[in-house]
């Protein structure tokens, strides 16, 4: 089938597996940034067949897992209000706050929906003008174009029943953050396609440059991710450091210049919170100035209050790469998609829920 | 087929014609519940299924011995009307598959209706007839029935709950407990077609594809399969959980391990590629019409040829075996080679944010 089956041949596949086995001559860590990446690795077994001397090490681009628990806490607070129609992408609804989640909430009566679109909750606000209408707006560079339009069609239509409740982080400082970190082991990255194609491949060069890794743009199909490796594994061995753009069908170097014009309209860069890792300088978004009429924090009075996680939760760690999922003592026995201790576990991204969902025969203990 | 029947000809001038939309003295019980049932429910199920309007119905008990087999099914889809089919539709052909899944020929079906004040009449007739279609396809009869009307806030509320009975043939012994190492595992045909038809047309979801719902009675190829091997250990079509939910039942209520081979499904080009778009794996997408079978493995290449002589199982493929090894977990060889494992998914399917 045109654009998924070229991506999954399994005969290209070999060929790209042996390649990458007659370059290597010693052990490297490549982390893959985005959670889709993680998921389709471990799905897709890459590395169980991948050669034994690459270790993948999973990384914090899940937008699910990062969004902290003080924000989770606050759309709990707002959606559960009588006057609120709060609207969000779907997986967020599983994600616990401090004591439950969006799911709990709406079952005791809250007016919850789930939305595929921020542009469908524009709607839900012009067809409801008595109502609150929130979207919660969380993310990467990927989906933040879309929030921010609908921010800027909601002030064009006219709408003073529409806010958003922020919480968008951003890839570069993230890695940025990673790399410089003592106990880093990461020798080079595999960085998500999709954020490139809206953000293009040069913020990506510097960091390259300064902290000597290989970064190669993928996507997501097996085929894109062993094309992936397969290039940094040859920069790595040749002791090169630069952006590569193995993604060429999606990604170009300048990105989309609409979506970068609408994020630099209606969001600023700001701190943010991440949650498992904590605050990263510069490594999100808030409304700009003159968008704040439809902060959702500011018209509720919610703030991002920091909240402690729990304390057996080792999920920060294992969005650093620090740890795999399955070296975590609650991993599988008092933390599963059921009963999760962090996001990692509960979003269909996060690292160990793919560990949990593909990995139980590899001796990985859990309980029933 | 019966003849299609134009909904707005049954309506008598009253009290019918007052009301185009289901009020509250619809579910009464009292006259007006009686003229839904003798304007909309009989025309569209047919006079001779309900002997006499009693409280339930008769029938003889089967002559060839055999076991009765007796299931019930709720039905609350959105929305009502989809590619493919109609809550009507599938209301017959679910609870006629779930009494086939137990190797039965089903004798008759009730139809207990769940309809929000507001309702068209005219959506009732439609959805009525289209039972009454599926009914005659099936070779089964819609003997029993009721009507309840609840309050609503304006949305379009119409559930069907259906019970059925069926005969199981002397000597056919299906249920989950028999899957046996060794066995075969078997499919009916590609996957994913229900569930990626509703859900492009559901509220907020609307995306083009022309996947249509494969609902359909499968009771008439289970009896052709039955035909060729009287000794199928395992039947269960994967409705809600998908593929993966039917081998994740099977392994678990037979204590076994199930492998199959990702590349030996058929998932059609426009259900993988929504589901690339939606964040979905097409193991965990709903069917309506599709049947997987466990039987022993000296006879899976006599089942395979009855299914694909009939039309629902026209691409019917094998496409693993039952293990004894990892008891209760099933798990698949990816494309590359790899084993992982296949899971349940966990509640309702959510499509991601990115």
């Amino acid at each position: 089938m045109k654009y998924l089956d070229e991506f999954r041949d399994p005969e290209l596949a070999r060929s790209l597996l042996a390649e990458v086995e007659a370059t290597v001559t010693r052990p490297w860590s490549i982390m893959e940034v985005c959670g889709g990446q993680t998921h389709s690795i471990i799905r897709n077994g890459i590395d169980q067949v991948l050669d034994d001397r690459i270790t993948l090490l999973h990384g914090p681009g899940c937008p699910v897992c990062v969004t902290p628990l003080g924000i989770i806490d606050s759309a709990l607070e707002i959606a559960a209000r009588p006057e609120v129609v709060f609207c969000s992408f779907g997986d967020m609804l599983r994600v616990p706050g401090s004591d439950c989640d969006l799911f709990s909430v709406k079952a005791r009566g809250a007016d919850v929906r789930v939305v595929y679109s921020p542009l469908d909750a524009v709607q839900v606000a012009a067809d409801n003008p008595d109502r609150e209408v929130v979207f919660f707006a969380v993310g990467f560079e990927t989906t933040a174009p879309a929030n921010a339009m609908s921010v800027h069609m909601a002030r064009k239509r006219g709408l003073t029943n529409y806010t958003v409740l922020v919480s968008h982080v951003l890839v570069p400082p993230a890695i940025e953050a990673i790399v410089e970190s003592e106990a880093s082991r990461v020798d080079g990255f595999l960085a998500a396609g999709h954020v490139c194609s809206v953000m293009g491949t040069g913020q990506y060069e510097p960091l390259a440059e300064e902290h000597g890794v290989p970064v190669v743009i993928t996507g997501f199909e097996p085929l894109d991710i062993l094309d992936g490796i397969r290039r940094t594994v040859a920069q790595l061995e040749a002791g090169e450091a630069r952006v590569e753009n193995a993604y060429p069908r999606v990604v170009t170097s300048q990105g989309n210049q609409s979506a970068q014009d609408m994020l630099a309209e209606v969001f600023t860069e700001c701190d943010r919170s991440w949650r498992g890792i904590g605050e990263i300088p510069s490594s999100g978004w808030r409304l700009a100035d003159e968008y704040r009429a439809f902060d959702a924090e500011l018209r509720f009075g919610v703030g991002d209050t920091a909240v402690p996680e729990p304390e057996r939760c080792r999920s920060g760690e294992v969005l650093q790469g620090l740890i795999r999922p399955d070296e975590c003592e609650a991993f599988g026995r008092d933390c599963t998609p059921r009963s999760p201790l962090g996001a990692t576990m509960v979003s269909s991204e996060g690292a160990c829920a793919a560990y949990h969902q593909y990995r139980r025969l590899d001796g990985v203990a859990v309980s029933p | 087929m019966i003849d299609p029947v134009d909904p707005a000809a049954w309506v008598c001038p009253l009290p019918l014609r007052n009301h185009d939309r289901i009020v509250t003295g619809h579910g009464g019980g009292g006259q007006m519940s009686g003229e839904l049932v003798e304007h909309i429910f009989l025309p569209a199920f047919g006079r001779s299924a309900v002997a006499g309007l009693h409280d339930s119905a008769t029938m003889d008990p089967p002559v060839d011995g055999g076991r009765l087999a007796f299931s019930t099914d709720s039905f609350v889809v959105s929305p009502l009307f989809f590619a493919g089919g109609d809550i009507g539709r599938l209301a017959v052909n679910g609870t006629v598959n779930d009494l086939a899944m137990s190797g039965a020929r089903p004798l008759a079906l009730s139809a207990a209706f769940i309809l929000g004040e507001g309702l068209e009449l005219a959506v009732l007739a439609a959805v009525a007839e289209s039972m009454g279609r599926a009914a005659q396809t099936a070779g089964v009869k819609v003997a029993t029935g009721d009507t309840k009307v609840v309050e609503s806030a304006g949305d379009e509320v119409l559930y069907i709950n259906s019970s059925g009975i069926g005969v199981v043939p002397p000597k056919v012994d299906i249920r989950p407990g028999r899957a046996a190492a060794g066995d075969a595992v078997l499919l009916s045909g590609p996957i994913g077609e229900h569930g990626i038809a509703v859900m492009s047309q559901r509220s907020g979801l609307e995306f083009g594809t022309g996947v249509q719902s494969d609902t359909a009675p499968l009771a008439g190829m289970v009896a052709s399969m039955l035909g060729a091997c009287a000794d199928i250990h395992v039947l269960r079509d994967p409705t809600r959980g998908g593929l993966a939910g039917a081998l994740c039942e099977i392994a678990a209520g037979a204590g076994v391990g199930i492998e199959f081979d990702e590349d030996s499904v058929p998932v059609p080009d426009e259900v993988a590629a929504a589901c690339a778009f939606l964040g979905l794996d097409p193991t965990h997408v709903a069917n309506e019409g599709k049947l997987v079978a466990i039987v022993p493995a000296d006879a899976a290449d006599e089942v395979l040829a009855a299914m694909r002589s009939q039309p629902e199982g026209e691409g019917a493929v094998r496409i693993g075996h039952v293990v004894a090894d990892h008891p209760g977990v099933v798990a698949a060889y990816t494309p590359l080679g790899a084993l992982r494992v296949v899971d349940q998914p966990l509640g309702e399917q959510l499509p991601r944010i990115c």
